[in-house]
């Protein structure tokens, strides 16, 4: 099958609870963008169960969640049981954000894949995507 | 066979799809069993063209009912979303259900895309009876309109409604809307441009109704004139697009736009249009859906026949060249859509 004939890799990045610094996610979004993915934007102040939701309407392989509240401990797990809830545990799970290296180890374990810091280099973001899902037609 | 065989070794998203909905039966009774998430997989089938989908629709055939298809396009910030946003609240209040189907435009250079229209409806997110689905507007190789038809055919197996299309009025996809809607809906607001603009765009010709949109602000009775007088120059036709004001962060005049697109689709099927339109169009999709399989042969061919491309670039006859593929029996090429 030619390369033309697939469908980009959908992601759909969110803000979740009650936060309103949404330069970080439009940035990100906007270079998934420029490296061929399709982003979803589903604006601010989800909930776990609206990010699910529409990942899964939208039939989207990746979650990116953009937490600045501090209340990180709280949203990615309760994003986690959501999926968990929806039977979807295939879609993949990362993040960004100000949050702490312990913070980021204990959430790993929990099943948030990767979880970018302030000051990431865009690339680095877009370089593990592409690492992540090798199959994609970016 | 064709298609379990070539998901499990050949498809790029093999290791992906494995997860779960793996092969078509699965999908198809998840479908049946009103699962969402099998409605999203499958139109995702749909929009990278992958042949298991033939499958699903056939058996979908006589699952649930046509649904009701309005197309809402215009320019970028008139508030298509908005307006949709308001109309399918409206749609609620009546019980029905809604899915809409919104198409952003995808970059040339990356195909990638930043696909926003949920933001504005955010309201309807976790209501069971509405379904939105973003949709990019390249990338479907047979077109937007083939992909949308597609869709609207599932969506109505998986029982909706009520489908609403919303395309941004750019280029080629509003025009390709309205080829797949039954009313397009065409929303402009005050302060786009002069009348000039408005019969350049042709959305004169593909409009069944207007929302004149944000008409709180100023400029708007002009608008409404302007396109008066437009419409009074065109061609007579036994509909006449009603122009309706409209404030949709507002909730105001969103029955009235409703009621319209409604009244359009009585004059459809009243007149005789609606059944003249339904066949026209099953004979354009068939249209699009040869061409869609020749380019594709076309493709595999020079791809696959080293001496043929070399000849076409030697030659440089590109006429020639396609009717030979085209001339070819190739069975193996029967899996392919």
């Amino acid at each position: 099958m030619p390369s033309t004939a697939v469908r980009p890799v959908r992601i759909v990045v969110a803000k979740v609870g009650l936060d309103g610094h949404d330069r970080g996610v439009k940035v990100v979004a906007r270079a998934l963008r420029d490296a061929g993915y399709e982003v979803i934007y589903t604006g601010l102040r989800q909930t776990p169960e609206m990010v699910v939701d529409a990942a899964l309407q939208e039939d989207a392989q990746v979650i990116g969640l953009s937490i600045h509240s501090g209340a990180h401990m709280t949203l990615f797990p309760a994003v986690i049981a959501e999926l968990k809830r929806r039977e979807a545990t295939d879609i993949i799970l990362f993040g960004g954000g100000i949050i702490p290296d312990d913070d980021i180890t204990a959430l790993k374990k929990k099943g948030v894949e990767q979880i970018f810091t302030p000051g990431t280099p865009l690339q680095e973001i877009v370089d593990w995507l592409r690492k992540r899902l090798p199959e994609s037609a970016v | 066979m064709g298609w379990s065989w070539w998901s499990a070794t050949t498809s790029p998203y093999a290791s992906w799809a494995s997860n779960d909905l793996t092969s078509d039966s699965d999908l198809l009774a998840r479908f049946r069993a009103g699962d969402v998430r099998a409605l999203a997989r499958a139109i995702s089938l749909i929009e990278r063209r992958d042949p298991a989908i033939r499958e699903i629709e056939e058996s979908l055939r006589d699952s649930g009912r046509a649904p009701g298809v309005a197309g809402f396009t215009g320019a970028p910030g008139t508030g298509k979303s908005t307006l949709v946003d308001a109309v399918v609240a409206l749609l609620r209040k009546k019980e029905e259900s809604v899915a809409v189907l919104a198409t952003d435009p995808n970059s040339p250079f990356t195909g990638g895309a930043i696909l926003g229209d949920r933001i504005r409806m955010q309201r309807h997110a976790l209501d069971p009876k509405v379904f939105i689905r973003s949709m990019g507007a390249r990338g479907h190789l047979g077109g937007l309109s083939l992909a949308a038809r597609e869709a609207i055919r599932l969506l109505g197996a998986f029982g909706f409604d009520e489908v609403i299309l919303e395309t941004v009025g750019v280029g080629q996809s509003e025009l390709e809307v309205a080829t797949v809607a039954d009313t397009t809906v065409v929303v402009l607001t005050p302060n786009l441009g002069d009348s000039v603009q408005m019969i350049k765009a042709g959305i004169l010709e593909i409009a069944d109704v207007f929302a004149v949109n944000k008409s709180d602000i100023e400029g708007h009775a002009r608008v409404v004139t302007e396109l008066r007088t437009m419409l009074n120059m065109g061609p007579k036709s036994d509909w006449k697009p009603p122009i309706i004001p409209t404030i949709a962060t507002k909730q105001e005049g969103i029955e009235q736009v409703w009621e319209a697109v409604v009244a359009h689709r009585r004059h459809l099927e009243s007149s005789g249009r609606a059944k003249e339109l339904g066949e026209k169009r099953l004979r354009d999709e068939t249209a699009e859906v040869a061409a869609e399989l020749a380019r594709r042969r076309a493709r595999r061919a020079l791809d696959e026949d080293p001496q043929l491309a070399e000849r076409l670039l030697r030659d440089g006859t590109p006429y020639r060249t396609a009717e030979e593929i085209l001339s070819r029996t190739d069975n193996e090429l029967n899996d392919e859509r």
